[in-house]
Protein backbone atom coordinates (compact mmCIF):
# COMPACT_ATOMS: atom_id res chain seq x y z
CA UNK A 1 0.00 0.00 0.00
CA UNK A 2 2.82 2.44 1.13
CA UNK A 3 6.39 2.79 0.16
CA UNK A 4 8.10 0.18 2.34
CA UNK A 5 10.75 2.61 4.99
CA UNK A 6 8.02 5.53 4.80
CA UNK A 7 6.28 6.50 8.33
CA UNK A 8 2.94 5.39 6.59
CA UNK A 9 4.14 2.04 5.69
CA UNK A 10 5.30 1.64 9.17
CA UNK A 11 2.14 3.05 11.11
CA UNK A 12 0.08 0.48 8.69
CA UNK A 13 2.12 -2.29 9.82
CA UNK A 14 1.93 -1.71 13.47
CA UNK A 15 -2.42 -0.90 13.12
CA UNK A 16 -3.69 -3.57 14.92
CA UNK A 17 -0.97 -3.50 17.73
CA UNK A 18 -1.29 0.16 18.07
CA UNK A 19 -5.15 -0.30 18.16
CA UNK A 20 -4.95 -2.78 20.84
CA UNK A 21 -2.26 -0.74 22.97
CA UNK A 22 -5.18 2.30 22.37
CA UNK A 23 -7.65 0.04 23.44
CA UNK A 24 -5.98 -1.05 26.68
CA UNK A 25 -5.63 2.68 27.47
CA UNK A 26 -9.53 3.57 26.89
CA UNK A 27 -10.41 0.29 28.78
CA UNK A 28 -8.00 1.07 32.04
CA UNK A 29 -9.25 4.59 31.78
CA UNK A 30 -12.49 3.80 31.56
CA UNK A 31 -12.40 1.60 34.41
CA UNK A 32 -10.42 3.68 36.36
CA UNK A 33 -12.48 6.85 36.24
CA UNK A 34 -16.05 4.58 36.84
CA UNK A 35 -15.01 2.78 39.89
CA UNK A 36 -12.67 5.24 41.15
CA UNK A 37 -16.09 7.64 41.06
CA UNK A 38 -17.84 4.55 42.44
CA UNK A 39 -15.14 4.76 45.23
CA UNK A 40 -15.02 7.96 45.39
CA UNK A 41 -18.59 8.81 46.48
CA UNK A 42 -17.81 6.90 49.65
CA UNK A 43 -14.43 8.75 50.41
CA UNK A 44 -16.27 11.68 49.84
CA UNK A 45 -19.66 11.09 52.06
CA UNK A 46 -18.02 9.85 55.11
CA UNK A 47 -15.68 12.91 54.78
CA UNK A 48 -18.59 15.09 54.86
CA UNK A 49 -20.94 13.14 57.27
CA UNK A 50 -18.84 10.65 58.82
CA UNK A 51 -18.32 10.05 62.49
CA UNK A 52 -14.52 11.18 63.10
CA UNK A 53 -12.60 7.51 63.33
CA UNK A 54 -14.17 6.72 59.93
CA UNK A 55 -13.51 10.55 59.05
CA UNK A 56 -10.39 10.71 60.54
CA UNK A 57 -9.38 6.86 58.70
CA UNK A 58 -10.39 8.16 55.39
CA UNK A 59 -8.56 11.63 55.94
CA UNK A 60 -5.62 10.17 55.96
CA UNK A 61 -6.41 7.82 53.35
CA UNK A 62 -6.83 10.67 51.31
CA UNK A 63 -3.80 12.69 52.33
CA UNK A 64 -1.92 9.93 52.13
CA UNK A 65 -2.55 8.93 48.67
CA UNK A 66 -2.42 12.29 47.20
CA UNK A 67 0.75 13.03 48.91
CA UNK A 68 2.20 10.21 46.47
CA UNK A 69 3.07 10.49 43.12
CA UNK A 70 0.90 8.10 41.21
CA UNK A 71 4.35 6.46 39.50
CA UNK A 72 4.83 5.30 42.93
CA UNK A 73 1.83 4.07 43.83
CA UNK A 74 1.47 2.02 40.36
CA UNK A 75 4.74 0.30 41.25
CA UNK A 76 3.78 -0.27 44.78
CA UNK A 77 0.99 -1.79 43.93
CA UNK A 78 2.42 -4.09 41.44
CA UNK A 79 5.61 -4.95 43.74
CA UNK A 80 4.69 -4.64 47.23
CA UNK A 81 0.97 -6.24 47.06
CA UNK A 82 3.02 -9.25 46.09
CA UNK A 83 5.00 -9.12 49.08
CA UNK A 84 2.07 -9.16 51.18
CA UNK A 85 0.48 -12.54 49.13
CA UNK A 86 -1.70 -10.12 46.66
CA UNK A 87 -0.97 -11.75 43.20
CA UNK A 88 -2.28 -9.53 40.85
CA UNK A 89 -1.62 -9.17 37.39
CA UNK A 90 0.07 -6.05 35.97
CA UNK A 91 -2.54 -5.06 34.69
CA UNK A 92 -5.01 -5.74 37.95
CA UNK A 93 -2.21 -4.22 40.17
CA UNK A 94 -1.90 -0.93 37.51
CA UNK A 95 -6.02 -0.82 37.44
CA UNK A 96 -5.61 -1.20 41.72
CA UNK A 97 -3.35 2.32 41.69
CA UNK A 98 -5.49 4.17 39.18
CA UNK A 99 -8.59 3.87 40.83
CA UNK A 100 -6.99 4.09 44.48
CA UNK A 101 -5.67 7.44 42.98
CA UNK A 102 -9.00 8.39 41.42
CA UNK A 103 -11.07 8.27 44.42
CA UNK A 104 -9.34 10.48 46.61
CA UNK A 105 -9.29 13.10 43.77
CA UNK A 106 -13.40 12.46 43.17
CA UNK A 107 -13.54 12.12 46.68
CA UNK A 108 -12.21 15.66 47.95
CA UNK A 109 -13.96 17.32 44.87
CA UNK A 110 -17.25 15.99 46.11
CA UNK A 111 -16.12 17.05 50.15
CA UNK A 112 -15.62 20.33 48.57
CA UNK A 113 -18.98 20.84 46.43
CA UNK A 114 -20.76 19.64 49.47
CA UNK A 115 -19.42 21.69 52.28
CA UNK A 116 -19.22 24.63 49.95
CA UNK A 117 -23.04 24.69 49.77
CA UNK A 118 -24.82 27.69 52.13
CA UNK A 119 -25.88 25.63 55.56
CA UNK A 120 -29.83 28.04 54.31
CA UNK A 121 -29.91 25.33 51.75
CA UNK A 122 -30.35 22.57 54.13
CA UNK A 123 -32.17 24.69 56.87
CA UNK A 124 -34.52 25.72 54.18
CA UNK A 125 -35.20 22.15 53.59
CA UNK A 126 -35.38 21.14 56.60
CA UNK A 127 -37.80 23.90 57.20
CA UNK A 128 -40.50 22.16 55.16
CA UNK A 129 -40.47 19.18 56.73
CA UNK A 130 -37.88 16.96 54.62
CA UNK A 131 -35.75 13.98 56.65
CA UNK A 132 -31.83 13.84 56.24
CA UNK A 133 -31.77 11.59 52.91
CA UNK A 134 -34.62 13.59 51.27
CA UNK A 135 -32.72 16.56 51.83
CA UNK A 136 -29.74 15.27 50.60
CA UNK A 137 -31.09 13.68 47.38
CA UNK A 138 -33.38 16.64 46.02
CA UNK A 139 -31.92 19.68 47.87
CA UNK A 140 -28.18 19.02 48.31
CA UNK A 141 -26.69 16.10 45.41
CA UNK A 142 -27.81 17.85 42.67
CA UNK A 143 -26.03 20.86 43.53
CA UNK A 144 -23.26 19.57 44.59
CA UNK A 145 -22.66 17.58 41.36
CA UNK A 146 -22.93 20.89 39.16
CA UNK A 147 -20.43 21.90 41.10
CA UNK A 148 -18.10 18.89 41.24
CA UNK A 149 -18.55 18.30 37.64
CA UNK A 150 -15.59 20.96 35.79
CA UNK A 151 -12.94 19.30 38.67
CA UNK A 152 -14.10 15.40 37.97
CA UNK A 153 -13.55 16.00 33.76
CA UNK A 154 -10.53 17.24 34.87
CA UNK A 155 -9.38 14.10 37.38
CA UNK A 156 -11.28 12.16 34.06
CA UNK A 157 -8.25 13.30 31.92
CA UNK A 158 -6.02 12.72 34.63
CA UNK A 159 -6.73 9.06 34.91
CA UNK A 160 -6.08 8.81 31.05
CA UNK A 161 -2.49 10.36 31.05
CA UNK A 162 -1.58 8.48 34.39
CA UNK A 163 -2.63 5.16 32.29
CA UNK A 164 0.65 5.46 30.35
CA UNK A 165 2.54 4.73 33.89
CA UNK A 166 1.17 1.71 33.14
CA UNK A 167 3.75 1.08 30.53
CA UNK A 168 6.63 0.94 33.71
CA UNK A 169 5.06 -1.86 34.86
CA UNK A 170 4.33 -4.18 31.45
CA UNK A 171 0.81 -3.36 30.41
CA UNK A 172 0.72 -3.11 26.86
CA UNK A 173 -1.14 0.46 26.58
CA UNK A 174 -0.75 2.53 23.74
CA UNK A 175 2.65 4.18 25.39
CA UNK A 176 4.70 0.94 25.58
CA UNK A 177 3.33 -0.08 22.27
CA UNK A 178 4.69 2.58 20.74
CA UNK A 179 7.93 1.92 22.80
CA UNK A 180 7.92 -0.96 21.15
CA UNK A 181 7.83 0.28 17.51
CA UNK A 182 9.92 2.95 18.33
CA UNK A 183 12.94 0.13 19.00
CA UNK A 184 11.79 -1.89 16.07
CA UNK A 185 11.81 1.17 13.79
CA UNK A 186 13.80 4.11 15.16
CA UNK A 187 11.17 6.46 14.03
CA UNK A 188 11.10 8.17 17.79
CA UNK A 189 9.71 11.36 16.92
CA UNK A 190 6.82 10.45 14.57
CA UNK A 191 5.96 7.72 16.40
CA UNK A 192 5.96 9.64 19.97
CA UNK A 193 4.24 12.39 17.93
CA UNK A 194 1.59 9.98 16.69
CA UNK A 195 0.92 8.70 20.57
CA UNK A 196 0.75 12.34 21.48
CA UNK A 197 -1.63 13.45 19.41
CA UNK A 198 -4.03 10.15 19.94
CA UNK A 199 -3.78 11.26 23.84
CA UNK A 200 -4.89 14.27 22.90
CA UNK A 201 -7.31 13.46 20.71
CA UNK A 202 -8.81 11.27 23.75
CA UNK A 203 -8.66 14.19 25.95
CA UNK A 204 -10.22 16.43 23.65
CA UNK A 205 -13.06 14.00 23.18
CA UNK A 206 -13.82 13.90 26.82
CA UNK A 207 -13.13 17.30 27.61
CA UNK A 208 -16.13 18.41 24.39
CA UNK A 209 -18.44 15.57 25.78
CA UNK A 210 -17.99 17.25 29.11
CA UNK A 211 -18.83 20.57 28.30
CA UNK A 212 -21.89 19.78 26.88
CA UNK A 213 -22.99 17.98 29.54
CA UNK A 214 -22.10 21.13 31.83
CA UNK A 215 -24.40 23.20 29.40
CA UNK A 216 -27.08 20.95 29.45
CA UNK A 217 -27.07 21.14 33.67
CA UNK A 218 -26.27 24.70 33.76
CA UNK A 219 -29.16 26.59 35.66
CA UNK A 220 -31.07 29.45 34.22
CA UNK A 221 -30.09 32.95 35.74
CA UNK B 1 -60.20 31.69 76.83
CA UNK B 2 -58.48 30.01 73.73
CA UNK B 3 -55.94 26.85 73.46
CA UNK B 4 -52.65 28.84 72.51
CA UNK B 5 -51.57 27.30 69.67
CA UNK B 6 -48.10 28.05 70.20
CA UNK B 7 -46.48 28.08 73.64
CA UNK B 8 -43.02 28.66 74.78
CA UNK B 9 -42.52 28.08 78.20
CA UNK B 10 -39.44 29.35 80.33
CA UNK B 11 -36.86 28.61 77.08
CA UNK B 12 -33.30 28.69 77.86
CA UNK B 13 -30.55 28.46 75.51
CA UNK B 14 -26.63 28.45 75.34
CA UNK B 15 -24.27 28.67 72.68
CA UNK B 16 -20.90 27.23 74.35
CA UNK B 17 -20.68 29.07 77.43
CA UNK B 18 -23.04 32.57 76.63
CA UNK B 19 -26.33 32.23 77.51
CA UNK B 20 -28.48 33.40 74.20
CA UNK B 21 -32.30 33.41 76.01
CA UNK B 22 -32.76 33.39 79.79
CA UNK B 23 -36.18 32.10 79.84
CA UNK B 24 -38.27 33.49 77.53
CA UNK B 25 -42.41 32.81 78.04
CA UNK B 26 -44.40 33.22 74.90
CA UNK B 27 -47.70 32.08 74.03
CA UNK B 28 -50.07 32.73 70.65
CA UNK B 29 -53.82 31.87 70.33
CA UNK B 30 -54.90 31.24 66.25
CA UNK B 31 -55.04 34.14 64.25
CA UNK B 32 -52.73 36.34 66.49
CA UNK B 33 -49.92 38.40 64.81
CA UNK B 34 -46.69 38.85 66.79
CA UNK B 35 -43.77 40.85 66.01
CA UNK B 36 -40.71 40.55 67.83
CA UNK B 37 -38.44 43.17 67.79
CA UNK B 38 -35.04 44.03 69.78
CA UNK B 39 -31.25 45.20 68.92
CA UNK B 40 -29.10 42.52 67.09
CA UNK B 41 -27.88 39.97 69.56
CA UNK B 42 -31.33 39.75 71.57
CA UNK B 43 -31.71 36.52 71.13
CA UNK B 44 -34.98 37.22 68.64
CA UNK B 45 -33.86 35.38 65.65
CA UNK B 46 -32.68 32.71 68.00
CA UNK B 47 -35.93 32.46 69.78
CA UNK B 48 -37.16 31.50 66.53
CA UNK B 49 -35.41 28.76 65.01
CA UNK B 50 -35.56 27.21 68.89
CA UNK B 51 -39.77 26.74 67.30
CA UNK B 52 -39.03 25.11 63.97
CA UNK B 53 -36.03 23.37 66.04
CA UNK B 54 -33.28 24.73 63.66
CA UNK B 55 -31.40 25.30 66.88
CA UNK B 56 -31.48 23.44 69.55
CA UNK B 57 -32.09 24.37 73.44
CA UNK B 58 -31.36 23.05 76.92
CA UNK B 59 -33.86 24.31 79.00
CA UNK B 60 -38.07 24.63 78.83
CA UNK B 61 -40.67 23.58 76.30
CA UNK B 62 -42.25 24.93 73.05
CA UNK B 63 -45.83 23.34 72.10
CA UNK B 64 -47.33 23.05 69.40
CA UNK B 65 -50.88 22.41 69.29
CA UNK B 66 -50.32 20.88 72.07
CA UNK B 67 -47.60 19.12 71.54
CA UNK B 68 -43.95 19.25 72.76
CA UNK B 69 -41.69 19.71 69.98
CA UNK B 70 -37.77 18.51 69.81
CA UNK B 71 -37.95 16.98 72.99
CA UNK B 72 -40.34 14.85 75.27
CA UNK B 73 -40.79 14.67 78.87
CA UNK B 74 -39.46 16.45 82.02
CA UNK B 75 -35.84 14.88 81.26
CA UNK B 76 -36.05 17.26 78.15
CA UNK B 77 -35.21 14.20 75.94
CA UNK B 78 -34.16 14.77 72.35
CA UNK B 79 -36.65 13.38 69.96
CA UNK B 80 -36.20 11.07 67.18
CA UNK B 81 -34.74 12.72 63.77
CA UNK B 82 -37.98 11.59 61.96
CA UNK B 83 -40.22 12.67 64.16
CA UNK B 84 -38.44 16.58 64.10
CA UNK B 85 -38.65 16.46 60.47
CA UNK B 86 -42.67 15.91 60.78
CA UNK B 87 -43.00 18.35 63.70
CA UNK B 88 -41.12 20.75 61.49
CA UNK B 89 -43.51 20.43 58.94
CA UNK B 90 -46.27 21.98 61.49
CA UNK B 91 -43.99 25.44 61.12
CA UNK B 92 -43.24 27.47 57.81
CA UNK B 93 -40.42 29.57 58.13
CA UNK B 94 -39.25 32.46 55.69
CA UNK B 95 -35.91 33.20 55.69
CA UNK B 96 -33.59 36.76 55.72
CA UNK B 97 -31.75 34.82 52.71
CA UNK B 98 -34.89 33.20 50.92
CA UNK B 99 -32.72 30.00 50.69
CA UNK B 100 -34.75 28.90 47.59
CA UNK B 101 -33.06 25.96 45.84
CA UNK B 102 -31.35 27.62 43.10
CA UNK B 103 -32.31 24.24 40.54
CA UNK B 104 -35.83 23.71 41.02
CA UNK B 105 -38.25 26.00 39.23
CA UNK B 106 -40.40 28.23 41.70
CA UNK B 107 -43.07 25.57 41.27
CA UNK B 108 -41.09 22.97 42.08
CA UNK B 109 -39.66 24.98 45.25
CA UNK B 110 -43.25 25.04 46.17
CA UNK B 111 -44.37 21.47 45.57
CA UNK B 112 -40.79 19.69 46.87
CA UNK B 113 -42.59 19.16 50.44
CA UNK B 114 -46.28 18.94 49.18
CA UNK B 115 -44.89 15.60 47.35
CA UNK B 116 -41.98 14.54 49.48
CA UNK B 117 -43.53 15.55 52.87
CA UNK B 118 -46.78 15.12 52.41
CA UNK B 119 -47.08 12.62 49.71
CA UNK B 120 -49.34 14.31 47.19
CA UNK B 121 -49.11 13.18 43.97
CA UNK B 122 -47.71 15.51 41.47
CA UNK B 123 -51.31 17.06 39.89
CA UNK B 124 -52.42 17.77 43.84
CA UNK B 125 -49.68 19.25 45.03
CA UNK B 126 -49.01 21.59 41.13
CA UNK B 127 -53.14 22.85 42.01
CA UNK B 128 -51.48 23.93 45.52
CA UNK B 129 -48.77 25.55 44.32
CA UNK B 130 -50.18 27.53 41.18
CA UNK B 131 -52.81 28.64 43.82
CA UNK B 132 -50.03 29.88 46.54
CA UNK B 133 -47.86 31.62 43.63
CA UNK B 134 -50.88 32.87 42.31
CA UNK B 135 -51.94 34.05 45.51
CA UNK B 136 -48.15 35.97 46.18
CA UNK B 137 -48.51 37.15 42.48
CA UNK B 138 -46.17 35.14 40.55
CA UNK B 139 -48.24 32.74 38.40
CA UNK B 140 -45.94 33.69 35.36
CA UNK B 141 -43.00 33.37 37.45
CA UNK B 142 -43.85 29.45 37.92
CA UNK B 143 -41.48 27.73 35.53
CA UNK B 144 -38.40 30.47 36.10
CA UNK B 145 -35.53 29.46 38.55
CA UNK B 146 -34.66 31.10 41.21
CA UNK B 147 -31.79 32.91 39.48
CA UNK B 148 -34.08 34.45 37.13
CA UNK B 149 -36.09 36.28 39.90
CA UNK B 150 -35.41 39.30 41.70
CA UNK B 151 -34.72 39.40 45.18
CA UNK B 152 -38.47 40.49 45.94
CA UNK B 153 -39.96 37.46 43.55
CA UNK B 154 -37.68 34.99 45.46
CA UNK B 155 -39.12 35.89 48.65
CA UNK B 156 -42.72 35.69 47.91
CA UNK B 157 -41.38 32.15 46.33
CA UNK B 158 -39.83 31.10 49.45
CA UNK B 159 -43.32 32.83 51.62
CA UNK B 160 -44.90 30.41 48.97
CA UNK B 161 -42.83 27.34 49.60
CA UNK B 162 -43.56 28.04 53.08
CA UNK B 163 -47.37 28.58 53.23
CA UNK B 164 -48.05 26.22 50.46
CA UNK B 165 -47.55 23.34 53.31
CA UNK B 166 -50.44 24.32 55.72
CA UNK B 167 -48.52 25.18 59.06
CA UNK B 168 -49.94 25.74 61.96
CA UNK B 169 -47.43 28.68 62.45
CA UNK B 170 -45.70 30.62 59.94
CA UNK B 171 -42.29 32.27 61.36
CA UNK B 172 -40.58 34.97 59.24
CA UNK B 173 -37.18 36.35 59.94
CA UNK B 174 -36.04 39.52 59.06
CA UNK B 175 -37.52 38.53 55.91
CA UNK B 176 -36.65 41.67 54.35
CA UNK B 177 -33.50 42.65 55.22
CA UNK B 178 -31.50 40.88 52.49
CA UNK B 179 -34.16 43.17 49.82
CA UNK B 180 -33.36 46.62 48.25
CA UNK B 181 -35.39 48.95 49.60
CA UNK B 182 -38.03 49.39 46.73
CA UNK B 183 -38.61 45.36 46.65
CA UNK B 184 -39.42 45.69 50.78
CA UNK B 185 -42.52 46.57 49.98
CA UNK B 186 -44.20 43.90 47.77
CA UNK B 187 -43.04 40.95 50.05
CA UNK B 188 -44.38 43.06 53.49
CA UNK B 189 -47.77 43.48 51.39
CA UNK B 190 -47.71 39.42 50.56
CA UNK B 191 -47.41 39.44 54.91
CA UNK B 192 -49.77 41.64 55.56
CA UNK B 193 -52.31 40.14 52.88
CA UNK B 194 -51.93 36.56 54.60
CA UNK B 195 -52.06 37.63 58.53
CA UNK B 196 -55.39 39.48 57.16
CA UNK B 197 -56.63 36.12 56.35
CA UNK B 198 -56.37 34.55 59.80
CA UNK B 199 -53.03 32.99 59.53
CA UNK B 200 -50.94 33.13 63.16
CA UNK B 201 -47.67 34.38 62.63
CA UNK B 202 -44.44 35.27 64.12
CA UNK B 203 -41.98 37.49 62.98
CA UNK B 204 -38.98 38.66 63.91
CA UNK B 205 -37.95 42.52 62.04
CA UNK B 206 -36.45 45.40 61.93
CA UNK B 207 -39.49 47.06 59.86
CA UNK B 208 -41.16 49.03 62.54
CA UNK B 209 -43.88 51.10 60.83
CA UNK B 210 -44.61 47.40 59.14
CA UNK B 211 -44.29 45.75 62.98
CA UNK B 212 -46.94 48.59 64.01
CA UNK B 213 -49.19 47.96 61.52
CA UNK B 214 -49.32 44.28 61.12
CA UNK B 215 -49.42 43.10 64.61
CA UNK B 216 -51.99 42.17 67.30
CA UNK B 217 -49.04 42.39 69.70
CA UNK B 218 -45.58 43.37 70.23
CA UNK B 219 -42.41 41.98 72.08
CA UNK B 220 -39.39 43.83 72.67
CA UNK B 221 -36.70 41.48 74.10
CA UNK B 222 -33.09 42.43 74.86
CA UNK B 223 -30.33 40.58 75.79
CA UNK B 224 -32.36 36.94 75.70
CA UNK B 225 -35.50 38.23 77.87
CA UNK B 226 -38.55 39.97 76.91
CA UNK B 227 -38.77 42.69 78.55
CA UNK B 228 -41.77 44.42 77.24
CA UNK B 229 -45.02 42.99 75.20
CA UNK B 230 -48.22 44.51 74.25
CA UNK B 231 -50.45 46.05 71.76
CA UNK B 232 -48.31 47.41 69.39
CA UNK B 233 -50.04 51.17 70.68
CA UNK B 234 -48.81 50.37 73.49
CA UNK B 235 -45.29 49.50 73.32
CA UNK B 236 -44.44 52.15 70.56
CA UNK B 237 -46.23 55.23 71.84
CA UNK B 238 -45.43 54.55 75.18
CA UNK B 239 -42.78 52.20 76.56
CA UNK B 240 -42.69 51.67 79.75
CA UNK B 241 -38.81 50.60 80.00
CA UNK B 242 -36.12 52.53 79.12
CA UNK B 243 -34.29 50.14 77.00
CA UNK B 244 -37.65 50.20 74.89
CA UNK B 245 -37.50 53.61 74.95
CA UNK B 246 -33.86 54.01 73.87
CA UNK B 247 -34.26 51.18 71.01
CA UNK B 248 -37.18 53.03 69.56
CA UNK B 249 -35.30 56.20 69.24
CA UNK B 250 -32.62 54.64 67.66
CA UNK B 251 -34.40 52.66 65.24
CA UNK B 252 -35.95 54.23 62.14
CA UNK B 253 -39.73 54.27 62.06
Amino acid sequence: MFEQGTVLYEIWVSRWALLQGLGVTVLISLLAIVLGTILGVFVGLVLVYGRWVSRFAVRMYVDFVRGTPVFVLVLASYYLLTQIGIQLTAFQAGLFALVVFCSTHVGENLRGALQSLPRGQTEAAKAIGLTFPQIFVYVLAPQALRQALPAWINTATEMVKASTLLSVISVAELLLVTKQIVARTFMTLEFYLLAGLIYFLINYAIERAAKAAERRVALPS
Amino acid sequence: MAQPILRIENLHKKFKEVEVLKGVDLSLETGDVVSIIGSSGSGKTTLLRCVNMLEEFHQGRILIDNEEIGYSGPQHKARKESEIARQRAMTGMVFQQFNLFPHMTALRNVTLGLTKVKKLTVVEANAIAEKWLARVGLSDRSNHYPGQLSGGQQQRVAIARAVAMNPKVMLFDEVTSALDPELVNEVLNVIKDLATEGMTMLLVTHEMKFAFEVSDRVVFMNQGRIEEEGPPEDLFRSPKSQRLAEFLKSSKF
